[in-house]
């Protein structure tokens, strides 16, 4: 069991300014987060997209947001569990207990969920007939490429991620890239060495189509694709690996009996405390009369809650306002001083 | 106001007066239009705001921009007649446009 003063759920701009902000009051915190590093949708859905409305910063991407914010709080030394989704809360006195997909296990007074809208899982084919083959013969990422090796694969995709597999996996396997359309996403370096593998006849590239059966019994025999003109192919297949980017699901946080508002969190505007004492959630996913969605917005809660965690958290000392240019205490947690 | 009608995969649809210049995903999620999600809010970086627009509307669109299309390749069951709602913007021109919800989008 880990004991800290507050567990972050999420990762994310508003997650990592969190730990600042309990960070200055001299607060410890945990980070725990589905994906594999930080960022949330800075870094999963818009890493080179410019943000034009963070204050005091005229332009910068999702990815430059994170690693200055990862920057901003060195000081503090906070552990993050990543590729670690939080399954259950319950009470125990004063503390929340969290436990992990991953069994790990936290005590703290505060958990702050930050949550967006939800953890990130890979976005699914729609056919139903191919869900049996899930870590059998279907796969969303490729985690060990040895069993990839002497197949025959059929990768679903027109971004990088199903560009740089078929590259890389091409080199020991039969590959099929499969597309919707004729054009792909993905740099233009990695789209040259696929047509010209394909040239090479060492990768197969069918566009425009799209799944639409597949046949096997334990493991997937082979799958059909329809074109765009209506005309069927059969692909001879040993593995189907598909690369249609990350959805946001809410997952177990609808089960931990704080009220929710489709799929946000009720919290008040004063410290956005949940309906549970000691739980907040700032953020994309808290919701309040007058709330917007914006980055900016979630620093401000996370500001706001912190100063309730510090109560709960130092129950016999007194909490004092402070600004960063003149406390030394603030100063000496920054390593300043 | 411009009618909009949203209809599920299933048939049943919704018809709503959409103000001037919000958008068809905006009328959605004010409406809760199961179906449109929007979980990127309309930054285009989620594609669960996908709809399938009526052919004799599509003329009348003004045509998606590479990342909208690039987009449209991570949604669900992706057609001819794709379109993210969120780069709808609703005019009088669009008065009676019918758009439909994949069968899968959250």
């Amino acid at each position: 069991m880990i004991k800290t003063d507050t567990i972050i759920i999420g990762a994310g701009p508003i997650g990592l300014f969190t730990v600042h902000q309990l960070g200055i009051k001299g607060l410890k915190a945990v980070v725990i987060d589905n994906l594999d590093r930080a960022g949330g949708q800075c870094i999963e859905l818009y890493p080179d997209k410019p943000i034009y409305d963070i204050p005091a910063v005229p332009e910068c991407t999702g990815e430059e947001l994170t690693k200055n914010l990862l920057e901003q709080i060195k000081p503090f030394d906070t552990k993050f569990f990543f590729n670690e989704r939080v399954e259950e809360v319950k009470q125990d006195k004063h503390n929340w207990i969290v436990k992990t997909n991953n069994s790990n296990e936290f005590s703290a007074p505060n958990i702050i969920i930050a949550g967006g809208v939800g953890s990130f899982e890979p976005r699914k084919l729609s056919l139903k007939e191919i869900e049996k083959f899930e870590d059998k013969s279907l796969f969303y990422a490729v985690k060990n490429k040895e069993k990839f090796k002497n197949k025959k694969i059929s990768i679903f995709g027109g971004g990088d991620s199903a560009l740089d597999w078929s590259l890389e996996l091409s080199k020991f396997s039969k590959i099929t890239l499969i597309h919707r359309r004729d054009e792909f996403r993905g740099a233009p370096h990695t789209l040259s060495e696929i047509r010209k593998l394909e040239k090479e006849g060492k990768i197969l590239i069918k566009t425009p189509c799209q799944l639409d059966s597949v046949e096997g019994n334990e493991f997937i025999k082979s799958i059909s694709v329809k074109f765009n003109d209506g005309k069927i192919e059969k692909i001879n297949t040993d593995i189907v690996l598909s690369f249609f980017g990350l959805i946001m699901k809410l997952g177990p946080i609808a089960e931990w009996g704080l009220n929710m508002n489709k799929k946000t969190i009720e919290v008040n505007s004063k410290n956005f405390e949940t309906n549970k004492k000691g739980i907040f959630a700032v953020g994309d996913i808290c919701n309040y009369p007058g709330k917007l969605k914006l980055i900016l917005s979630g620093f401000h809660e996370a500001a706001l809650a912190s100063v309730e965690c510090f109560k709960r958290a130092r129950p016999n000392e007194k909490y004092r306002f402070e600004f960063t240019t003149s406390s030394k205490s603030i100063q000496e947690r920054l390593g300043k001083k | 106001m411009p009618k909009i009608t949203y209809q599920d995969n299933k048939g049943k649809s919704k018809t709503i007066e959409v103000e001037n210049g919000l958008t068809v995903m905006e009328g959605a999620i004010q409406n809760d239009i199961p179906g449109i999600d929007a979980d990127c809010g309309g930054s285009m970086a989620c594609a669960t705001c996908h709809v399938y627009v009526e052919e004799k509307w599509l003329s009348k669109l003004p045509q998606a921009e590479e990342a909208e299309v690039d987009m449209i390749d991570m949604a669900y069951e992706p057609k001819k007649n794709s379109r993210l709602s969120c780069q709808l913007i609703v005019t009088d021109e669009l008065d009676g446009l019918k758009v439909t919800t994949p069968s899968q989008q959250s």
